[in-house]
């Protein structure tokens, strides 16, 4: 269906505009620069003529007789006193220029060699050949041609020619007039033309040279009416008046035999302005600039750049339906819901097209008119469309009256209402789960609120992070979005082939204290960490104690898993010991998941965790989107609901350490100091022995950084074996929720040794880096090593070292993104029309093949296993029934994982890091 | 052309063009190109003798995920 396309364009052309033809389609010839009369209508022949369109509503145009809304508009002309350089074509023009003989404008080249460069030509249009071949096929012909020095044709010499940015062209360095360069253009003959590209029936070379020049249509530079009556006209305008007043003092002087040198100086001055009239960042000339001081928005910059014509009005537009506010988090909605503010709500629509069947429904709904009162949030209507297209604003007035006129053919804008489908989308929009489809929710407070696990692929946080919101508006959209974009349609991603949305933060926390180890709850408990699902029986208690009922974390986790899930895997606890001890792990970190039952094992990151859930990628993948969806909502309800029970907070105390251990990890601290003081003796009297393959400064950079490398490393252990997994500190960083052993052990123990471009900090002053050192000295604390913890403090040299490598790691972030930024558009730009077709191959709009079958394997990335085709493990289950499969060395199974663990996962951290945090 | 990197070209029999085309679903001119200079062309220039510009050359690759991946290129002039 063509759907009112009425016509398709085949091709299209480009020509250049002879002056006939400027002339031909001009409505009216302006010669004054003025623009209105004292009356404030348009003077005739000005910039403002009305045969050249109108904007002011009453007025009619006297070119097309239409009305502001009927006339598109009509160009019109200048007659120039004397030619002028175009300067979008200056580089053509100096091409033709050097390529052509001054005397008799023929190419220099043979008679032959032209018929071979021709007959090229010819061929590569007819094998296809793009522009691009061409050009560069234009650009060879002229390279030739310009090396000779004597015209083949006529024997005279040749000048050289060159030019003096922007417009100035020079022979042997003095001056060519535009009216010579023209005259030398006209003398090229049109069989010459085809060898470089040009077709001398649509685009003769000395129209590049202007002798008129067109006048834009008033619709397209349209004069604002300020308040206070005074008119405003655009920047366009502006300079038409200029490039105007400019050409009749020209005209005059000329006519009334002016000094040349006057003229000249006239003649020069019309360039420019019409150089700028073009583009007024021209290099080698200052742009032209407003009385303010701004300079002007002429034609080039009205199309260029991000905020040009291409990149802001046809690549992207603004759109009505849609709503931008603040984010904040609500755990208890489900993935798939939004929940969206009734001030947006109200003024948010979806359009019902009022049939029979709705009729009776419509009309009560119009009758409510828009803002019904009553229980809750109940949708009203704010508009009526009427079949001929009429508005009606609906109020409460009125309501009434509307509802009884509303036919079959209205269209009625009712309200948004819980369950509607709707796009969200936080920008910038790197992958498509950067928008994604959920379902409403209408809420009180101003904000829009989503599930936290939905946080990662749109990589939100709630530090003020403004989202948009979007209202599909007909029926195939929304039945689109609902199955292709919905939020449980994204769980697995394309990125990397497993979970991008899943638990995070808390969540992971509260599953490490709901299930490590023997961690129980009691009746009151219980209920209420499965009361945050509701809807969920309390199974018979697991542990009775003095007669008391209790359930063990793990097994009101299993509620949240299907029946018939198997799995074995590691937790993110685990500490990779040599044997592993499997069920009997030292630290619970052996996962083990029986027909839905969680026999050992941590639930932590490893399991629930968006990007490295294991169960959620499994159940995602086996058990389909619907079942990934109840599993994520219910399983981080659980763990809020045990980490409320429990209770959980970390502090700046989380970090304390007995002062024994301060004691001896200043020791060994000065002792790695020392040791480096040791090294830079020896190196100074050469005793140091040289490490092969580098200098001896070098061998001493290395060695002086592996030593205070490894006692940063020891300080952090140190400090580590007095934070267990009661600290919450450790309880994050160990499971995965946030934050590393290293942030602890910076904390507690030893910030460690700073770099700048991967070396110690060197430099600064002259041979030192701050004037608190001697001269020379290469020491540790001389080059950026931070003895200190956070916690105690850095010290003033030591805080300046650290801001310097701080400062490298935010540049760095900062070049990353604007760097990844740029290469996403330029991939975008080349890859948006690409479409996989029915028999798999991928397209583009001509149909003809990119490839033959998608990614060469036809294999869909979000349904691979961590980017594998097939999961062999899983497979073998398949065949071998989970009995059977259970017998199967454990070992093999695990040491899978294992494998996927080192090469291919990525952590949260590293995710951020590629698409550049907020 | 011994180089791993380096995957096989076959030139495509004439009789065999119709059916190939046909499978796809494809003009001629819908394949991706290869030049005639293209060094794999030219090596297979040494055993068949001058390939024609239309000709298809087909390409077979060795993939981690699907074994082999055939494609097919249409041979172009210059
Ligand atoms: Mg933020
Ligand atoms: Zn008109
Ligand atoms: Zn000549
Ligand atoms: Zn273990």
């Amino acid at each position: 269906m063509l759907r009112g396309v009425s016509k398709r364009i085949k091709s299209i052309k480009f020509a250049l505009l002879s002056p006939d033809e400027i002339r031909k389609m001009s409505a009216t010839k302006v010669i004054t620069a003025d623009t209105y009369d004292d009356d404030g209508f348009p003077i005739d022949m000005g910039l403002m003529d009305s045969h050249l369109g109108v904007i002011e509503p009453g007025l009619r145009c006297k070119t097309c007789g239409g009305k502001v809304d009927d006339c598109p508009g009509h160009f019109g002309h200048i007659d120039l006193a004397m030619p002028v350089i175009h300067v979008g074509y200056v580089k053509e023009i100096k091409k033709l220029l050097q390529a052509t003989c001054r005397k008799c404008g023929r190419l220099l080249l043979r008679d032959e060699e032209i018929r071979a460069y021709e007959k090229e030509m010819e061929a590569l249009d007819k094998i296809g050949g793009t522009k691009l071949d061409k050009t560069i096929m234009a650009k060879e012909t002229a390279r030739d041609a310009a090396k000779r020095q004597i015209c083949p044709h006529c024997d005279t010499e040749q000048s050289k020619i060159t030019l003096d940015k922007p417009t100035t062209f020079r022979e042997d360095g003095h001056k060519l007039t535009p009216k010579e360069v023209r005259e030398r253009l006209e003398r090229i003959r049109d069989d010459d033309l085809p060898s470089m590209g040009i077709n001398p029936n649509v685009a003769r070379p000395e129209w590049m040279i202007l002798t008129a020049l067109l006048v834009p249509p008033v619709t397209v530079r349209p004069s604002i009416t300020l308040e206070s009556g005074d008119r405003s006209e655009d920047d366009l305008t502006h300079k038409l008046v200029d490039v105007l007043r400019i050409n009749q003092r020209l005209r005059e002087n000329r006519d009334a035999g002016a000094p040349q040198l006057i003229v000249e100086d006239l003649w020069e001055l019309l360039q420019y302005h019409i150089t700028t009239y073009f583009d007024n960042q021209t290099s080698g000339i200052p742009p032209a600039r407003h009385r303010s001081g701004r300079p002007l928005k002429t034609l080039v910059q009205r199309l260029k750049g991000k905020e040009g014509r291409f990149r802001s009005n046809l690549s992207g537009k603004r759109v009505n339906f849609s709503a931008r506010t603040v984010i904040s988090p609500d755990p208890l909605l489900s993935i798939n819901e939004v929940g969206v503010p009734v001030e947006a709500a109200r003024e948010l629509t979806v359009p019902l097209h009022v049939q029979q069947y709705n009729m009776d429904w419509v009309q009560e709904l119009v009758k409510r008119g828009p803002l019904p009162e009553g229980d809750g949030y109940i949708p009203g209507v704010n508009y009526v469309i009427r079949q001929d297209g009429r508005r009606i604003r609906v109020t409460d007035k009125n309501a009434e009256t509307v509802a009884e006129t509303v036919d079959i053919g209205y269209i009625v804008e009712r309200q948004l209402q819980e369950g509607d489908i709707v796009l969200f989308n936080r920008q910038p929009s790197l992958h498509r789960m950067s928008m994604m489809a959920h379902e409403v929710r209408i809420m009180p407070f101003k904000t829009f609120r989503f599930n936290l696990a939905v946080c990662p692929p749109y990589n939100a946080d709630f530090d003020g992070d403004e989202m948009n919101l979007h209202v599909l508006q007909s029926e195939e959209a929304r039945a689109e979005a609902k199955i292709l974009m919905r939020v449980q349609e994204h769980i697995l991603s394309p990125r990397f082939g497993g979970p991008v949305i899943g638990a995070i933060h808390d969540h992971i926390s509260g599953g490490f204290l709901m299930t490590h180890r023997d961690s129980k709850f009691d009746m009151e408990q219980s209920s209420r960490i499965l009361s945050f699902v509701g809807d969920l029986k309390l199974p018979k208690a697991g542990i009775v104690e003095d007669g008391v009922d209790y359930w063990t974390g793990k097994q009101l986790f299993s509620l949240a898993i299907p029946d018939d899930l198997n799995m074995v895997f590691r937790a993110s606890i685990c500490q990779n010991c040599d044997t592993c001890d499997k069920e009997d792990c030292e630290s619970d970190a052996y996962v083990k998941v029986v027909d839905g039952e969680i026999i050992s094992g941590t639930v932590d990151e490893k399991s629930i965790g968006a990007f490295n859930g294991k169960i959620l990628d499994k159940i995602a993948r086996d058990y389909g989107s619907d079942r990934a969806r109840t599993f994520i909502d219910q399983a981080t309800k659980f763990a809020i609901g045990a980490i409320m029970v429990r209770g959980f907070t970390t502090g700046i105390d989380d970090e304390d350490i007995p002062e024994s251990e301060k004691m001896k990890i200043a020791e060994i601290l000065q002792k790695a100091v020392d040791g480096v003081s040791a090294l830079v003796q020896a190196y100074k009297e050469g005793d140091l022995e040289q490490m092969p393959g580098r200098s001896l400064e070098e061998t001493l950079e290395v060695e002086a950084m592996k030593k205070l490398g490894r006692a940063r490393d020891d300080a952090g252990n140190h400090a580590g074996k007095h934070l267990g997994l009661e600290n919450s500190a450790v309880i994050m960083a160990r499971s995965g929720a946030r934050g590393s052993m290293l942030n602890l052990s910076q904390m507690a123990g030893c910030v460690g040794q700073q770099a700048v471009r991967g070396e110690r900090i060197s430099r600064g002053y002259w041979n030192r880096t701050l004037p608190h050192f001697p001269k020379g000295d290469l020491g540790a604390e001389a080059k950026g090593f931070v003895k200190s913890c956070y916690k105690s403090g850095l010290s003033p040299t030591e805080y300046f070292f650290h801001s310097m490598g701080g400062r490298e790691g935010l540049v760095d972030t900062a070049v990353r993104t604007s760097r990844s930024g740029y290469m996403q558009r330029r991939l975008i730009n080349a890859l948006e029309d690409l479409k996989v077709k029915e028999d798999r191959s991928v397209r583009n709009t001509a149909d003809t093949i990119v490839q033959f079958k998608f990614g060469e394997d036809g294999i869909d990335p979000s349904r691979s296993v961590q980017g594998r085709a097939v999961d062999v493990d899983d497979i073998l289950r398949d065949v071998l029934g989970p009995k059977k499969f259970a017998t199967l060395p454990d070992e093999r199974v695990v040491r899978r994982y294992g494998e996927l663990e080192e090469g291919m996962e990525m952590t949260e951290e590293e995710a951020e890091g590629r698409s550049g945090g907020d | 052309m011994e180089h791993r990197l380096v995957p096989e070209h076959h030139l495509v029999s004439e009789k065999d063009e119709g059916t190939i085309l046909e499978g796809l679903k494809v003009h001629r001119d819908q394949l991706p190109r290869i030049r005639r200079n293209d060094p794999c062309v030219q090596l297979l220039e040494r055993k068949h003798g001058p390939i024609e510009e239309g000709r298809v050359i087909k390409i077979v690759r060795l993939s981690e995920t699907s074994g082999v991946s055939v494609a097919y290129r249409l041979v172009v002039g210059r």
